[in-house]
């Protein structure tokens, strides 16, 4: 049973940090109807930009490593950073070819993330870096007999993964951006019709999408402190896969469908064979794709974003 | 049309000037008072040191040999190619080092996976191949141009598995593979054989694939099976994660590893949890032998560092090969392989190298444990 906790715990702590790179999918395949590949990349350069800025201050003494003013610190930094290059690759990737064929621009995006990840490796190297270390390990809570255990990392990773969620639906849900967020995903025609500036729309949605994943590069870096320029790859993958088992397009499914994929993988090496872990992933989305296309709170032709 | 044919013509052009760059880099590169050498390697790619320090090793034996008057008044030129630690940039590494550089033997690679992937190669052309480190027995029996002047796994299987049993008393033992690597698989599996002639128990055996992050699963089942000691044969990329991990969770057992853990970057990745970690390796710098303090002062003093296991293999291959080009009657690769395949009683850096009928080096291995960035030495296990 408690080992069951421990998969349990565990599995929680990887889905967060796959929601955070699933809704950057899922938000912007709600509006353009476009699988942005280049997202986990994004992510990538966030984990690296953490690691660059991190040494930086800790160097120039701005502050002390670990401690939470230098967490926040980079990860606001690798945030702002991602947010740009996010709104560098709409703009100069994506609006050029708006109103060429969908397929066009979805291998646009193939190339995009293919230019990040070898220009990463001669930017940062191949090599695998170090992460620096942000923030200290604690154990929160241990059973007595020592099998269940919840770090502080958990919690941390849990905690931001959520507020970044809770932040993004407040946005989405009560502002005016996010009611033009939802028009453009409705109808980018008619919203445009409406006076809702459409590229300006999309742009922050990339800038949204793109700081979220950098959130996710910071939390990985600090729980698993190694990081590379392919590291986006696999996980990429695995949160688009969360994004279409919780139905792309729909926020809360591409959460939902993280914290599963999280957990299926978990309980998979827990119970199963750990040979199988990404197996698992290919093989829900093909299972998903086969019985329930829409995912499992997507429907077809409502409400996206 | 008319772009078409700009293209066309353009494309033509671009053809011409690299034939014609070709041609003019091989009339430079067949200086007749140079050998050349072929090496490929992880020079970047997630096992980087492992190419960078061969590589370091490499370069000094070279120095020493062309300093000491080269190989018959010639001298070695070793070309290096980076294969970014992957099995299909390995094969054309060697493709292009045979075909187009025109090498007259191959030294690489250290990782098991990419030396079998190029093997074949280097056989198919007959040009001698010599792998440092490739511990996996399988590498050599690829072709009988195929050497290593390591030990192999059969071997460094045991010498962990008795070790687990005999010094850390080790009764329960769980093994954590990566299953991409020929390696980490070959090496699992001889140390699962000896260790359950010698008594003991595998309560757990794990998987995991090089690049994963994550591997909190596995070590909870490892955990909740109770074993004294963890075996992973892994490279230190993942299992310095590997070892944190298990350490966050709270596994107190010992964790023991194959010659893929020696790397300046497994303390840097893994911090204090690798510490206390025991692996099997080639040598040891902590070695009082003359030659082993001569070959440390003279790396350090080159590149400031202290030369890890891979180093010294690499120093080593480099040195066998020069021995073989002096001793070979013509610069023919037939001529050159049975000289490589001659070699008996060489005095290398980690110990006395005989290449016997597999085309194999057999050879003591070393046990150390890991103390921060140093490994500190524990025990010499011999055949």
């Amino acid at each position: 049973m408690e080992e069951f906790v421990q998969h349990f715990i565990n599995g929680i702590s990887l889905g967060s940090i796959y929601a955070l790179i699933a809704i950057g999918y899922t938000m912007v395949y709600g509006i353009l109807q476009l699988i942005n590949f280049a997202h986990s990349d994004v992510y990538m350069i966030g984990a690296f930009t953490g690691y660059y800025f991190g040494n930086y201050i800790s160097r120039l003494g701005w502050v002390t490593l670990p401690s939470w003013s230098a967490f926040f610190f980079t990860l606001a930094c690798a945030m702002l950073v991602c947010g740009f290059l996010g709104f560098m690759i709409e703009r100069f990737a994506y609006r050029p070819l708006r109103k060429a064929p969908k397929l066009n621009i979805l291998i646009t995006a193939i190339g995009i993330s293919l230019f990040l990840e070898y220009t990463g490796q001669i930017v940062f190297g191949a090599d695998p870096k170090v992460f620096p270390n942000l923030l200290n390990d604690v154990e929160l809570f241990s059973s007595e007999s020592g099998n269940v255990r919840i770090s502080s990392f958990d919690i941390v990773i849990l905690t931001v993964s959520v507020s970044l969620v809770v932040i993004l639906n407040f946005i989405i849900f009560k502002t005016k951006l996010g009611k033009a967020m939802r028009a453009t995903s409705f109808n980018d025609t008619w919203a445009a019709l409406m006076g809702i500036p459409v590229d300006r729309i999309i742009s922050y949605t990339f800038v949204i999408g793109s700081a979220l994943a950098a959130a996710g590069g910071i939390l990985v870096g600090i729980k698993y402190p190694k990081i590379e320029p392919l590291m986006g790859v696999m996980i990429g993958l695995k949160a688009f896969v969360a994004a279409v088992l919780g139905g792309i397009g729909n926020l809360t499914g591409a959460v939902i469908g993280a914290l599963i994929m999280g957990l299926a993988e978990q309980f998979v090496v827990g119970y199963g064979s750990s040979t199988y872990r990404d197996a698992l992933a290919f093989g829900i989305l093909i299972v998903i794709l086969l019985f329930k296309p829409a995912g499992l709170l997507g429907k077809f032709g409502v409400e996206k974003v | 049309m008319k772009n078409l044919f700009t293209f066309t013509s353009l494309l033509f052009a671009l053809a011409l000037a690299t034939t014609a760059c070709t041609k003019k880099t091989d009339t430079t590169s067949q200086s007749s008072d140079e050998i050349l050498v072929g090496e490929f390697g992880s020079l970047t790619g997630s096992e980087a040191t492992f190419g960078q320090m061969t590589n370091k090793g490499i370069a000094l034996a070279v120095e020493e040999i062309n300093s000491a008057g080269g190989v018959n008044g010639k001298k070695i030129r070793v070309i290096t190619l980076d294969n970014q630690g992957k099995s299909e940039e390995s094969v054309s590494a060697v493709t292009k080092l045979i075909t187009q550089n025109k090498v007259v033997a191959v030294l690489g690679e250290v990782a098991s996976s990419r030396s079998l992937a190029a093997a074949p190669i280097a056989q198919q052309y007959k040009v001698p191949m010599i792998s440092p480190s490739s511990t996996n027995p399988k590498v050599t029996e690829v072709g009988d141009y195929i050497f290593r002047v390591c030990f192999i796994d059969p071997f460094q299987g045991t010498v962990m598995a008795k070790f687990a049993h005999e010094n850390l008393k080790a009764k329960k033992v769980a093994i954590l593979t990566d299953v991409k690597s020929d390696y980490s698989v070959g090496l699992a599996k001889f140390f699962k054989e000896t260790y359950t002639k010698l008594g003991g128990t595998i309560v757990s055996e794990q998987s995991y694939s090089s690049g994963d992050i994550d591997f909190k699963g596995q070590l909870t089942n490892i955990k909740t099976a109770k074993a004294d000691a963890i075996f992973i044969p892994g490279y230190y990329t993942e299992v310095g994660l590997i070892a944190r991990q298990a350490r966050q969770i709270g596994i107190k057992a010992d964790l023991m590893g194959g010659d893929g853990w020696d790397s300046s970057k497994l303390s840097e990745i893994g911090g204090e949890a690798v510490n206390g970690g025991y692996f099997s390796n080639h040598y040891t710098s902590e070695s009082k032998e003359p030659v082993v303090v001569g070959f440390v002062e003279k790396f350090k003093k080159k590149f400031g560092e202290t030369p890890d296991g891979l180093a010294a293999m690499g120093y080593d291959a480099a040195l066998v090969l020069g021995e073989a080009l002096k001793k070979a009657p013509d610069l023919s690769p037939q001529a050159i392989r049975d000289a490589v395949a001659q070699t008996k009683d060489f005095q290398g850096v980690t110990g006395k190298i005989t290449i016997n009928g597999e085309r194999n080096a057999v050879k003591p291995a070393v046990v150390v444990k890991v103390d921060g960035t140093v490994n500190r030495f524990v025990t010499t296990v011999n055949p």
